[in-house]
Parts: structure tokens; sequence; C-alpha cells
């Protein structure tokens, strides 16, 4: 068993679709300085970083090498991780990790994407199989589009019901200074929006963004040392899902079913629905927040339509989900999921601002990405 | 090794990635950039913690992780601390074609080295501890190949 961690800073960049006034590096020493300053301490007490994006992104393979200055890391023990679009939970994990081993008191975990400098899904497209599955089936919105169309099929769910959850996040995003897209947006501006491959329209696809994130991970006796409300980490579940797109189960999320299933084991939660004070969930598209409510366990499989119309999941619903606006609203895609986490714990530590959820005392986020992986991570406010 | 291997014709998949790519060069690096394009000036950023300078400028002190806002312009000579002759031809992408000389120049007032070509020399007689000055290419557009190359100073 490691040890218990806490995170004890957040800190993110203003997001934008073209950030020309930074470089990559400039992106991560803004968020970097950014935590620093949000948990009141200096590089020097920070022990160990871990830093992730997707390379082919920006055509740069060395990122631990090429950023030591915005990130910190001169003399110190750097680790690169990238995992597709998990990639912000994976530096969250291996954070997380770090810490609770007890080989590093503090570690500085940082994920970011620089999107406007490549073609996005062409550099997406690489991650299927070339000799199998990228020439007929890739890029990212065909595959989402695919899902949900079977899940309407099969379920009866709707357009409505996914443009309802775009509505609910691009009106959430209004709160969020951080985030990229803000736009105040009703269900039948999605529902209008240009079709981009049945039935995913304009309005429920994630942007590309440029940004990063930074999250400070300590353990217990740091944690409570230097920060008066750590947001503790009760579990961190990863889980991935078989090699060709053709063999997913396409009508629920087999690896959210099953990293969900494992997460409520070890954090003790039965009823997750009652239990969560807010989730930040890797969405997408806004169908995937139709048809992956099932697979967190809100609701029998098919159930989700009925939870969205009831706005379950709305600000001043049962659970709100994604009050930053969520990823159809900001998407550098090596921060996006560390982003989930870095607003999860301001939302325990009650540093929210105009979108904190009242007094929250757990909190879920979530990473997607590739051929369909989950990370994912449980907070608290009180020790696990 | 199962025997249907054997009447298995083996193939490969020819393909080619051709993304394009625009690289924000960042408010720091601009700045050095601008000053070299507009002006033929080298510039560098000094901590204001270790009094570090920095050419080419960097977004923060390496050893203090201080933001580095002074900036300095330096007098463009130098000095070789070291360098190879490269006598075979760089890939596609590399804009001498060989022989030429690279090396480290450790410019006056800086307290990083620097890489670039060194020329208008023979290669033979290029030295450790040679003193060198920056040539400004005449038509500039804000990259580091506006600096031409380091000569030796006469
Ligand atoms: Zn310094």
């Amino acid at each position: 068993m490691g040890k218990r961690v806490g995170i004890i800073g957040v800190g993110q960049t203003h997001h934008a679709a073209k950030r020309l006034d930074a470089s990559g590096v400039e992106l991560i020493a803004e968020a970097v300085t950014r935590a620093l300053d949000d948990a009141q301490l200096t590089m020097a007490d920070i022990d160990a970083i871990v830093v992730g994006n997707m390379d082919h992104f920006e055509n740069i393979n060395y990122v631990d090498g090429w950023a030591v200055d915005g990130l910190g890391a001169c003399m110190k023990p750097v680790f690169k991780v990238t995992t597709g679009g998990t990639t912000g939970t994976t530096v969250g994990a291996c954070g997380y990790y770090h810490a609770a081993s007890g080989l590093f008191d503090v570690v500085l975990a940082v994920g970011w994407e620089k999107n406007s400098e490549s073609d996005t899904q062409a550099a997406i497209a690489t991650c299927a199989n070339p000799t199998l599955e990228r020439d007929p089936f890739a890029g990212a919105i065909g595959p989402l589009a695919t899902e949900y169309s079977m899940y309407m099929k099969a379920f009866g769910a709707t357009e409505e019901d996914s443009a309802r959850v775009a509505a609910r996040d691009r009106n959430n995003a209004l709160n969020n200074p951080y985030a990229h897209s803000r736009q105040a947006v009703t269900v039948e501006d999605v529902l209008n929006s240009p079709m981009l491959s049945y039935p995913v329209k304009f309005l429920d696809m994630c942007p590309r963004s440029d940004g990063a994130c930074a999250v400070i991970f300590a353990n217990e006796e740091k944690a409570k040392k230097l920060c008066p409300k750590p947001a503790w980490v009760h579990c961190s579940v990863v889980r991935h899902d078989y090699t060709h797109f053709g063999d997913l189960e396409w009508k629920f999320m087999p690896t959210l079913e099953r990293a969900s299933a494992e997460a409520y084991r070890l954090a003790g939660i039965t009823n997750p629905l009652k239990e969560f004070d807010v989730a930040e969930l890797y969405l997408p598209c806004s169908t995937c927040g139709v048809k992956w409510m099932d697979s967190l366990w809100f609701c029998e499989h098919g159930g989700a339509p009925k939870l969205i119309r009831k706005g379950t999941f709305d600000m001043d619903g049962q659970l709100p989900i994604n009050p930053s606006g969520g990823v159809i609203s900001c998407n550098p895609i090596g921060a996006t999921a560390l982003i989930r986490v870095g607003e999860a714990a301001w939302q325990i530590m009650g540093k929210a601002g105009d979108r904190q959820v009242p007094n929250v005392k757990k909190a879920l986020c979530t990473g997607f990405g590739g051929c369909s992986w989950t990370g994912l991570m449980i907070l608290g406010a009180d020790l696990p | 090794m199962p025997s249907w291997k054997d009447d298995v014709e083996v193939l490969v998949d020819e393909g080619k990635i051709s993304v394009p790519y625009s690289w924000t060069v960042g408010s720091t690096l601009s700045r050095f950039y601008c000053e070299l394009r507009d002006n033929g000036k080298i510039w560098g950023n000094r901590c204001p913690s270790c009094g570090k300078v920095f050419v080419p400028p960097k977004i923060k002190c390496i050893d203090c992780y201080e933001d580095l806002r002074d900036w300095v312009m330096l007098p463009g000579t130098g000095t070789v601390e070291t360098y190879t002759v490269v006598r075979y031809q760089e890939p596609v992408l590399h804009p001498r074609k060989a022989p030429f000389v690279y090396g480290v120049i450790k410019l006056d007032g800086a307290d990083t080295g620097m890489v670039h070509f060194i020329g208008g020399v023979d290669p033979e007689e290029v030295k450790v501890g040679m003193r060198v000055e920056a040539v400004i290419e005449g038509e500039r557009e804000g990259n580091i190949l506006d600096i031409k190359h380091f000569r030796p100073i006469k």
C-alpha cells in the first residue's frame, strides 16, 4: 500500500485556439508558475516532475529536455509519459504514484499541448494501426459518431439529448475564465449547427486548443504541512481496451465501466450518483455525455437519456457535471484530462470561483483517449 | 515456427506522412529574433536573482526559476569554445553543404554558449579560443540564420 497523497496546488493557462504570444515552453511556464503560486511554493520545493503531451501534435519528441526551463526541471528527476487523450490522467496518475511511492515528497505533474501547430485530425489519424485501420476508420469525430449512432438505435436516445449536454457544458464555460470557448448556446443552436458526421454536429464536438495545466501532488505528511485543505486522492485507476476499433463494444463504454467499478470498490462508493458532489469528465463530444453516463453506473444501460432530460447533471441538478465547461469548451489535448483533475481538486479546495459547486466532499474525474481508454481519479475532502 | 508461414509472401506497406506544422516562436524568442531582424543585434536576458545572462534567451532561469525580464544587448563578439568540421552531407533539411564548421561560441557578456556556424575561414584554421564576431545577413527574416556565421576577428 502506498502513502496517502493530496493535491496541494493547481495552475492552468488561459486557453485559446491559438496562443501566438506563447510557445509550448512558455505555456508550460505559465501553468507551472500559477500552480506554484496556488500552493505558495517555489521550485525548490519540487522533488520530481512528470510531463506529458502528444509528440506528433507539435512534431517535438523530447519535451522532457526541450522544455526544461519552463518546467523548472534542471537537475531534477523528470519522467515523460504520453498516452494519447488520456495523457493528462496518466500524468496525474504518474504524479500520484511518485508521491505515493514514498520516494518523492512533492511532485509536479504537467500536461500541455499546442494544437494550433499542426493539423490535429491528421496527427490523430496516426494513432490508428497504419497497416489496417488508419485508412478506413481514423480521426476523432467519425468513431464517436458511430458509437452514438448505435446507442441511439439501441436505447432510443436522441440528437436532442446530446444537444442538451452540449448546451449545458458550453453555458457552464461562461463561468470559467480559463476556458477556450465561452459562448451562450441553446439546444436549438446545437441542433442547427453544421453536421460533421451523423449524428455529431459542430457544437457537439470539442475544439482544439493551446494550453497547459500543472498539478502538485504531495504525500500526506507534506500535504498537511503545506496546504490548509488538500484534495486527497482516494484512488487512481487506468484501463485499456482491445487493439482494433472493430473489437470495441459500442453500446456502452467497457473501459469506463470497468475502471469506475474498480475505483468505486477502492473508494468504498456504492451509490455514485448520490455520493459524488461534482464530476469533471473527459467528454470529447456531447454524445459521450449521454452514452457514457450508463458506464459510470449512474443508471442502467440505456437509462442516461432520462437523467439528462431531468437535468440531473446540470449545475443545479443532483450531480453537476463539468462546471468548467468540460472538453467541448476547451481541449489542449495533453492537458485536457489533467484539467479535469485540477478542476475537481479546486472544487474540493473551494477555489473554483464562479463555477464552484457548494460544499464538495467527493469528486470524480476521468480521462479518455486512444482506442477508448480510461484513466480515472476520485478525490475527496477527507483522508481516504 | 508454424509451417504455414513458409508459404506466405510477407508484405511491406509503404507510407509517407506529411503533416504541415507552424511553430509558435513565443514571446521570448520573438523578441530575440525581432532585434536581430530589425536592428541586426544580438540580445540576451538576465536573471534578476543570480545575474546569469542567457543567450539565446530562456523562458525562465534554469537555476532559480525566475522570470528573465532584464534584457541586455551584446556586442556580437565572442570566443570559440569548441567546434567540429562536418564532412558528410546532412539530411535534406540542413541549410549548409559540407564541408562546413560549426561549434559553440561564448558571446562576450553571456554566461551560456550559443551554437552556430563558423565561417570566413579555412576549416583547418579554426581553433578553440579563437576570437570571433557575428556576421549578420543583409536580408533578414527573423530566424537564427539571420546570423550568417561567426568569423575570426582580424
Ligand atoms: Zn537565476
